[in-house]
């Protein structure tokens, strides 16, 4: 079982690959971690991992620049139904269009868009920068098994994720309004937050993300 | 809800921890990541490693530790100390870093904040900012472990810094930093006011009062504090439950 991350250039992947690797160890799971930016690789892994750190734009140019990578993702998630988790700007690649620094377009797997955050309340910093509880929408997803109500996760984002159907928003967050954390959809993942920043809750997800048959 | 941060930093130099006492007198207190690995469990919101590290020989230590960190801990690491270029960023970043903090580079160079956003993105950017109260109401940038004075206004220095793509200030009481005193809280106040992004509260935390006063009084998003916890005078479940019973949101695990 092969689990590719993604690797387009985009910020540190290795806290990525070692929480990856620290769930397969500990719980005896017998995945392979590969952090790859060989869409050959990525077409026939079983798992895929999209991470991603700064603006909507440059992410997104970024996997388009490395020859190949789209089609090898979309080949696999949507050709061979393979399970696939972005994260952070990964997750929000997958939206229709994004509006950070003008509009542009996203993968549109998962119909929504990506808009800044506007807390009502005014004295709410951006960017969201910290540990929030998550509200579950979707008890019963394989993806939130024992994480339950109020789980802290690490969040540290501008801009976040409106989903035009509200059935694929699995968990959100409270912050001066509602805020996607959790998507699901087919075979397609995203979190908002970082798992492989969130200790013990994170680690959970990742499991959870690793034993997915969706 | 968002939850305010407690943010124990280690001090490092040549690879091992230390920790002063108004940045001199140092006392050699061990591995940096076995330290790291006892906030990870104690549940540390983040975890802030400044590099005093001199020579310039030894300069790559950092990334061994950073590195060796980020393969153990699975939490938020900043790293600061020495950050003047975007290679020092990059190789950060890539040894397992998730934000920097850059401190006298911004000060020398204010536009190296903005090329540093620009490439790696805001969330990874902290300005470092020591400031000290000159008169009532004025509170001046200064750099070279407090030594140094610019003239600089902090209030309008900070948020410059966040026009130019900081996502966050890590602002120091250098007036009270090691003294046990509590933070400067006109200065915390005024700064992380006249911002909308996340101020940290640093310098001259004894009491776990002074970090309710960090938030409460403050208006601080998160409050780092290295002496209370390393020398063992708290836990950091001691200080989040002090927090808590005043009202604090906190992430209690």
């Amino acid at each position: 079982m092969d689990v590719a991350i993604v690797d387009y250039g985009s910020g540190n992947l290795r806290s990525a690959a070692k929480a990856f690797e620290r769930v397969t160890r500990e719980q005896g799971l017998a995945h392979t971690i590969k952090v790859t930016s060989d869409p050959d690789i990525v077409a026939n892994a079983d798992r895929i991992v999209l991470p991603g750190v700064g603006a909507f734009a440059d992410c997104k140019a970024g996997l388009e620049k490395v020859s190949g990578m789209v089609q090898a993702m979309t080949e696999a998630v949507h050709g061979k139904g393979r399970p696939f988790l972005g994260i952070c700007v990964g997750m929000q690649l997958m939206a229709s269009i994004g509006h950070e620094h003008g509009d542009h377009d996203g993968l549109d797997w998962i119909a929504g868009e990506v808009m800044p955050l506007n807390p009502a309340d005014p004295a709410l910093k951006v960017p969201h920068m910290g540990w929030n509880d998550l509200v579950v929408d979707r008890p019963d997803h394989p993806l939130l098994a024992g994480l339950g109500q109020g789980a802290h996760a690490y969040f540290v984002h501008s801009y976040h994720f409106r989903c035009h159907d509200p059935a694929d928003r699995v968990a959100h967050v409270e912050y001066g309004g509602s805020i996607t954390a959790i998507i699901a959809k087919q075979t397609m993942a995203g979190t908002q937050f970082h798992p492989e920043k969130s200790q013990a809750t994170g680690l959970a997800f990742l499991s959870n993300f690793l034993r997915w048959n969706p | 809800m968002l939850k305010m941060r407690i943010i124990p930093c280690l001090d490092v130099k040549d690879g091992r921890v230390v920790k002063g006492v108004n940045f001199v007198d140092l006392v050699d207190a061990g591995d940096p990541v076995a330290q790291a690995e006892v906030y990870d469990k104690a549940g540390a919101d983040e975890l802030t490693f400044l590099d005093i590290t001199a020579s310039s020989d030894n300069r790559d230590t950092i990334l061994d530790v950073v590195g060796r960190t980020a393969e153990r801990c699975f939490m938020p690491l900043t790293v600061g100390g020495g950050v003047r270029s975007v290679d020092d960023i990059r190789r950060l970043l890539l040894a397992g870093a998730d934000k920097v903090s850059i401190n006298t580079a911004a000060v020398h160079r204010p536009e190296f904040v903005a090329e540093a956003a620009q490439k790696f993105g805001s969330q990874c950017v902290v300005v470092a900012i020591d400031a000290k109260q000159t008169g009532p109401g004025r509170f001046e940038i200064f750099t070279h472990g407090g030594r140094k004075e610019t003239g600089i206004d902090a209030v309008a220095w900070a948020k410059r810094m966040a026009e130019y793509g900081a996502g966050e200030i890590l602002l120091t009481s250098m007036d009270r930093d090691g003294t046990g005193q509590g933070f400067n809280l006109a200065l915390t106040r005024a700064v992380a006011d006249a911002v909308n992004i996340p101020v940290i509260a640093s310098g001259g935390v004894g009491t776990l009062d002074h970090l309710v006063e960090g938030i409460r009084d403050g208006h601080a998003t998160a409050v780092l504090a290295a002496s209370i916890f390393h020398f063992g005078t708290f836990t950091i479940a001691q200080a989040k439950a002090h927090m808590a019973a005043a009202g604090i949101p906190m992430r209690m695990s």
